[in-house]
């Protein structure tokens, strides 16, 4: 097998496992960065899945090929929806982040069976006929070298969440928009002082990351998984959060982190088709993004900071 | 009359839980099911017969465990979500012992038990040290930690306990906590003598916390870092001890599954769900010992009842997850509970 046959399976599977992955921790960098943390990513993918999913099988025969699509702007409305529970909670019932963060992530995988059984009676949903398939991107495709790599045999929501990576990074860091809401992030009384809305900020940093959360879940479930159950989404938001950190909270380092996390899941998948990594016990790819963001965290990897206010209530008026 | 704090305290957990179970039927009737034959049938599941109360004794014993796992971190100021990891290495390392010695019962069933311990401990000094040492905010290790646990144990299950099988041999039955005398009680539910061990450390608990120095110092640091430091307490130190002692706790839980309930370690496709649950215990039980075991009792039992909602009133049984996540949730936002309980409490003096 040579080395170019090697990319041509690796990438395109690699940018496949990194898609729900880059948009799930888009979505926790402008909650953090607004200020509240946000465990509870994964239970929004368990919602975008549930959602894509369900509203794919529904409506198939009223949008044909454009399914997914639809499905995919369903997801996150609906996500955008459930985060506003952990809002709520968070910056106007002052819950404490982490605790309701765990809570969004029960209540999710609970409504989202319960919804299950109560739509199709079993506790799986069928396989999707319309998902996101495998395509060669036209045009670029054709590029020699290039084209057979990166765009050919890959889907469309790879590049998808790339570009919002890209536009993610545009808007937190180059418009004003942006500013405000790091400002929240890092010191909201600051912020407060300068005349900006504090909770509008942070309960739009959650929204969008229930959107982005959402998002991700339904690229997952419609490109990887094509049905949901309780097993469909098991851990992806967690590792989207380890990205969001692994890329020190910074849109285009969590979509860097997350496409390097995209490929240790491809690779504990396909490893065994590859020559040089027969030999590595899929464990170790299993463990690699967990044990990567711990050492990141403690500085070994350049040392990796939270926005200074995430997590913290902001109540008017105390110091 | 203003209300004592202490009646506020004990309030607030009850409000959440009948909000919780409130909105739980509100979403019954909204889907169309009959709610009054669910909550019928979710009590019948848990309390109805001798082997329901046995298998709610049986799920209340890993509760409490992963309770006061949660619940002592919490008093020194940590939140340990590394439960359910730091469960999973205390299952396997229980297990571990439980198929590979053979050795007298006095012997066994304590060193499996300790086994247990140990490994709980020693997975979750890692973030202990890391905190101590680095400042990593624990939240965050604990997760990853969690994950990798659930890998690691699953490759141990795989290559090292078995010849590549999906589960271990049964343990020794000198390792194992079942009792024929429960079993004959309770008309041969899974019962076991773990629930003993969790009480006996729901005691530990309150006596390092409220008896001994070690635990003031605990509770110091969990209030006041800073002035712990100034009054010479070694905060380090204690940050590592108390994330160990709450490890031992987890590990402790892994036992009653791995030597009570199973008497074997199996791979898994994904978490247990007892450690997020002990968080949602630790919670509702105010993070004190006699708060736990009640808590537990309250969550176990729906747990178990939850089994009989398909059964008898054709409900599904996630709508207990979803009514233990609403708990969690209005639990979190007591400040708003405890806001309203003071504006009625205000009015009724005018």
């Amino acid at each position: 097998m040579g080395f170019m046959d090697i990319l041509q399976i690796v990438i395109p599977s690699t940018l496949l496992w990194a898609a729900p992955l880059i948009l799930t921790a888009l979505g926790g960098i402008f909650s953090e960065r607004s200020g509240v943390v946000n465990i509870g990513l994964e239970g929004l993918m368990v919602i975008g899945a549930f959602t894509g999913i369900v509203f794919n099988l529904e409506t198939v025969q009223v949008f044909g090929n454009w399914t997914p699509w639809v499905a995919l702007l369903v997801a996150a409305l609906v996500g955008a929806l459930f985060s506003l529970i952990h809002a709520v909670a968070t910056i106007s019932f002052r819950a404490d982040h982490t605790v309701s963060g765990v809570a969004i992530n029960l209540l999710a995988v609970g409504v989202a069976l319960f919804l299950v059984k109560l739509i199709y009676d079993k506790g799986q949903t069928d396989i999707i006929q319309k998902g996101f398939r495998k395509i060669d991107i036209p045009f670029l495709s054709d590029i020699p070298i290039i084209g057979p790599i990166f765009f050919s045999n890959t889907y469309w929501t790879s590049y998808v969440a790339i570009i919002i990576a890209i536009i993610a990074w545009f808007i937190v860091f180059k418009t004003p928009f942006g500013l405000r809401l790091r400002s929240t992030g890092e010191h909201p009384m600051a912020a407060d002082t300068m005349g900006i809305n504090v909770t509008k900020m942070r309960y739009i940093g959650v929204i969008i990351s229930g959107a982005l959360g959402g998002l991700g879940g339904a690229v997952y479930a419609q490109s990887i998984s094509s049905d949901f159950s309780h097993a469909t989404i098991s851990g992806q938001g967690f590792m989207a959060l380890a990205a969001m950190i692994f890329g020190k909270w910074h849109p285009l380092g969590a979509m860097g982190a997350a496409i390097f996390f995209g490929f240790a899941q491809s690779l504990s998948i396909i490893g065994n088709s590859l020559p040089f990594l027969q030999n590595v016990p899929s464990v170790i790819l299993l463990i690699a993004p967990y044990i990567l963001t711990i050492l990141a965290l403690t500085g070994f990897i350049g040392r990796a900071d939270a926005p200074k206010a995430s997590g913290t209530h902001y109540i008017k008026g105390s110091r | 009359m203003q209300m004592s704090s202490r009646m506020k305290n004990l309030l607030t957990p009850v409000i959440a839980v009948l909000l919780g179970v409130l909105v739980g039927t509100i979403i019954m009737i909204v889907s169309g099911y009959d709610a009054i034959a669910a909550y019928t049938a979710l009590w019948n599941g848990a309390f109805g017969d001798v082997y329901f109360v046995g298998e709610v004794v049986r799920q209340v014993t890993p509760y409490i465990l992963a309770g006061l796992a949660v619940a002592f971190a919490f008093k020194t100021g940590l939140f340990n979500i590394g439960v359910e990891g730091q469960m999973l290495v205390g299952w396997v390392a229980a297990v571990w012992v439980g198929v590979s010695f053979d050795l007298p019962r006095i012997i066994h069933l304590p060193l499996a038990v300790l086994a247990a311990g140990v490994a709980g401990a020693l997975w979750a000094f890692i973030p202990g040290y890391l905190k101590a040492r680095f400042r990593v905010h624990e939240v965050i290790v604990t997760i990853m930690l969690n994950h990798t646990a659930l890998y690691v144990t699953n490759e141990i299950i795989r290559s090292v306990l078995s010849d590549g099988k999906e589960r271990t041999d049964m343990i020794a039955e000198s390792a194992s906590l079942r009792s024929p005398f429960f079993e004959v009680l309770t008309d041969y539910s899974r019962m076991h003598w773990g629930i003993t061990i969790a009480i006996i450390c729901a005691i530990i608990m309150w006596f390092i916390l409220e008896k001994t120095t070690t635990g003031f110092e605990l509770r110091a640091v969990g209030f006041n870092e800073h002035a712990s430091q100034y009054a010479g307490m070694n905060v380090k130190r204690n940050i590592i001890l108390s994330m160990v002692i709450s490890g031992v706790f987890a590990g402790l839980a892994g036992a009653m599954e791995g030597l009570g309930t199973f008497g074997y370690a199996a791979v898994k496709g994904g978490f247990t769900g007892v450690g997020f649950d002990g968080i949602a215990v630790a919670l509702l039980g105010g993070n004190t010992a006699i708060g736990v075991i009640l808590a537990a009792i309250l969550f176990g039992g729906l747990k178990v009842g939850a089994l009989n909602m398909p059964l008898e009133a054709g409900v599904p049984n996630e709508l207990v997850d979803i009514i233990i996540a609403l708990i969690i949730i209005f639990v979190a936002s007591s400040y708003i509970i405890r806001w309203f309980i003071d504006r009625i409490s205000k009015k009724g003096v005018k």
